[in-house]
């Protein structure tokens, strides 16, 4: 099956050559952060987490979102799904191994991981976090090859698959509920203090995973004989707009709690965030952006006639994506520090080295991404020859 | 448990540099010896704590003795900017001090008073609570703990320590800057010096109680503001100095139960 990863066209072989180089960009650069420290990021005392646990967050959600094509096929078995369930899985399998990394690049003693397994510590967030992170690696590890297995022999998956594919559908729920934990758990960061953080988690990753899904269907359709066909692909736009149009529900709640209590600790790191504060504004502009495209993205796929217009639904999941990898993967994370607990404020903006080990990651997540489609689609004959 | 394995650290680390520093083996012998059994002039206590009397520290002016003192003994790197700074104790701005006891028309000097601040070495300590490594952790005598050798850098604790008590060395503490110049400036041999990707903080100088002394910043202060005592003992001197005068604790609303006070 594997091997199927070894044929292909120029094309294929080219974007994976692209890909190789930047994963070979980034890993020359993280040699030089472990040489140097992670003082070569825009991090300091009073910023310490950035741009790579902000990924690792928003990947959480992309991962879990693979839950939205398992859980109507086989819990409600709406059968258009069928061809994509393995694609979001594929997708999950992709997300989860970019969060370790980011995990890992963000360690300041990387070597020493180990320590985390050494000695087990259930009383903290970041130990549940790596049990339901590698737990639900393994799930759709084992789910995607039994299914895909059966597929190329024609033969229907076995029986004791199914309950294993129905726990990973409260695990991927799990996953991101516990990621939301790690953060809305210290009384030290009132902006993240609060129990609707992890309900938007959830709601922001069930947009922007499903979104990215449908994205790379319009992709592959392009290259292979693929076609999910265009139910799915509705179906899937649907799904984007409620989970999106709850999020920014979300977001509404959060802005009048803080805003109307009127709570200085909890007001002003939305202050930083929209207009800035003492000048230190960095984040604002990304920060409209957002919310303009994010809501923009809303209207358009909530209107039937434009969602089912490719075009429009494919510049809707485009929009709704940068929105809220703007809103995870840009702020969310640094406005916990801005101000810091004393109420000062530092600002933080990633380095190069920080991107180019970042983009590293991401290319490596699109490898893994690129061949096991590549295989899922060999396996189905769906390629061109 | 922690206590024990720590003390290890110690007496191995202690050794090495005894057998470094090219001492007599003789002297080297006698230092291990004493090491290895409990040191009979240790001061013991079942809740450390420390009073900061802010009248007496604000007469005078600009004094950084206890600051010198304390990261001169522990080896503290000097990197020369704020974005890599690692400080265990330092002076900060009464608002920053005490954000929430925000009040335009307090007393001028108070206003205006620059607090000494250090890790508050919680009785509820929420950077222990999130650590996945146990490499900082809360010792039977109340002090809260880091173990050097341990910390993977994952920075938890410092997210969830509300009064920024906690450093990471983003850069290699041991190294030099571009001028050649160490960022350790005088290397304590008596002290470990940490490596880049760690998290470091005040311990309320477990090393010296350990040899029967007190924190280095209460011995280095000449105005007697810092006192330090076990809260459990009725008699201590900690003890009749809260029960006597007004006392304020930093951030008390968040139930971290900080063990740092300051006499107003
Ligand atoms: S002051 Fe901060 S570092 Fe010190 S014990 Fe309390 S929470 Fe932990
Ligand atoms: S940085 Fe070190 S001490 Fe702090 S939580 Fe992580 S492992 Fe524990």
């Amino acid at each position: 099956m594997l091997e199927n990863a070894l044929y292909g066209d120029r094309k294929y072989w080219g974007w994976l050559a692209l890909l190789i180089f930047f994963i070979g960009v980034g890993f020359l650069f993280y040699l030089q952060q472990l040489s140097y420290g992670l003082g070569i990021t825009g991090l300091s005392r009073d910023v310490t987490w950035g741009f790579y646990i902000a990924q690792f967050t928003f990947l959480v959600g992309v991962a879990a979102s693979a839950v939205m094509v398992v859980l109507p096929y086989y819990l409600h078995n709406y059968k258009a799904f069928g061809k994509l369930t393995i694609l979001g899985e594929f997708l999950a399998i992709a997300s989860v191994t970019m969060c370790l990394l980011f995990i890992m690049v963000d360690l300041g003693q990387p070597s020493r991981a180990v320590n985390m397994i050494l000695h087990p510590t259930p009383r903290s967030i970041l130990f549940w976090d790596m049990v339901v992170l590698n737990g639900y690696l393994f799930l759709n590890v084992l789910i995607s090859r039994v299914t895909l297995n059966a597929e190329r022999k024609g033969i229907a998956p076995p029986k004791w698959i199914k309950p294993i594919i129905l726990l990973s559908i409260p695990w991927a729920v799990s996953i991101h509920t516990v990621t939301a934990f790690i953060y809305c758990g210290l009384g030290a960061r009132p902006f993240w203090l609060t129990a609707i953080l992890a309900p938007r988690f959830l709601a922001s990753a069930f947009a922007a995973g499903p979104a990215l899904l449908i994205l790379l269907c319009l992709v592959i359709r392009r290259f292979t004989k693929f076609d999910p066909g265009k139910e799915p692909i509705q179906k899937l736009a649907e799904i984007v707009a409620y989970a999106m149009a709850a999020n920014i529900f979300f977001v509404a709640l959060e802005l009048f709690t803080a805003l109307y209590s009127s709570m200085p600790e909890h007001t002003i790191h939305f202050r930083y965030l929209f207009f800035g504060i003492e000048g230190a504004n960095s984040l604002a502009p990304w920060m409209w952006f957002c919310e303009i495209v994010g809501i923009a993205s809303l209207i358009l796929l909530l209107i039937p006639k434009f969602r089912r217009d490719e075009n429009i639904l494919t510049a809707a999941c485009i929009g709704v994506f940068i929105s809220l990898w703007i809103d995870k993967g840009l702020a969310m994370v640094v406005a916990g520090f801005v101000p810091s607990p004393l109420g000062k404020v530092t600002e933080y903006a990633p380095t190069f080295p920080e991107l180019m080990i970042s983009l590293g990651i991401y290319a490596f997540g699109f490898f893994l991404i690129t061949i096991f489609y590549k295989i899922a689609l060999s396996v189905r004959k769906e390629l061109p020859n | 448990m922690g206590v024990d394995r720590r003390g290890f650290f110690k007496i191995a680390g202690l050794s090495t540099l005894a057998g470094m520093a090219g001492k007599t083996s003789m002297d080297a012998l006698a230092q291990g010896e004493s090491r290895f059994a409990p040191n009979p002039e240790a001061l013991h206590g079942k809740r450390w704590a420390m009073v900061v009397d802010m009248e007496k520290c604000k007469s005078k002016e600009g004094c950084k003795d206890c600051i010198l003192a304390c990261h001169q003994v522990h080896n503290v790197p000097d990197f020369g900017n704020p974005k890599d700074e690692v400080k265990w104790i330092w002076k900060e701005q009464y608002h920053h001090a005490f954000p929430s006891q925000e009040n335009e028309y307090i007393k001028d000097d108070l206003k205006h008073a620059n607090v000494l601040v250090f890790c508050n070495h919680c009785d509820n300590p929420p950077c222990v609570r999130v650590c996945p490594t146990q490499a900082t952790w809360d010792r039977k005598d109340g002090i809260v703990m880091m173990d050097w050798h341990r910390c993977i850098g994952c920075r938890y604790c410092i997210a969830a320590c509300p009064y920024g008590s906690r450093s990471f060395n983003w850069r290699d503490p041991r190294g030099v800057d571009e001028e050649e110049e160490s960022f350790i400036k005088e290397t304590n041999p008596e002290f470990p010096t940490r490596t880049r990707g760690v998290v470091e903080k005040c311990t309320f100088c477990d090393e010296r109680l350990a040899q029967g002394l007190l924190p280095a910043c209460v011995e280095a202060c000449t105005e007697g503001c810092l006192k330090f005592g076990d809260l459990e003992d009725p008699e201590s001197e900690v003890r009749k100095l809260l029960a006597e005068r007004f006392s304020i604790r930093r951030k008390p609303e968040l139930g971290t139960q900080p063990e740092v006070y300051y006499l107003v």
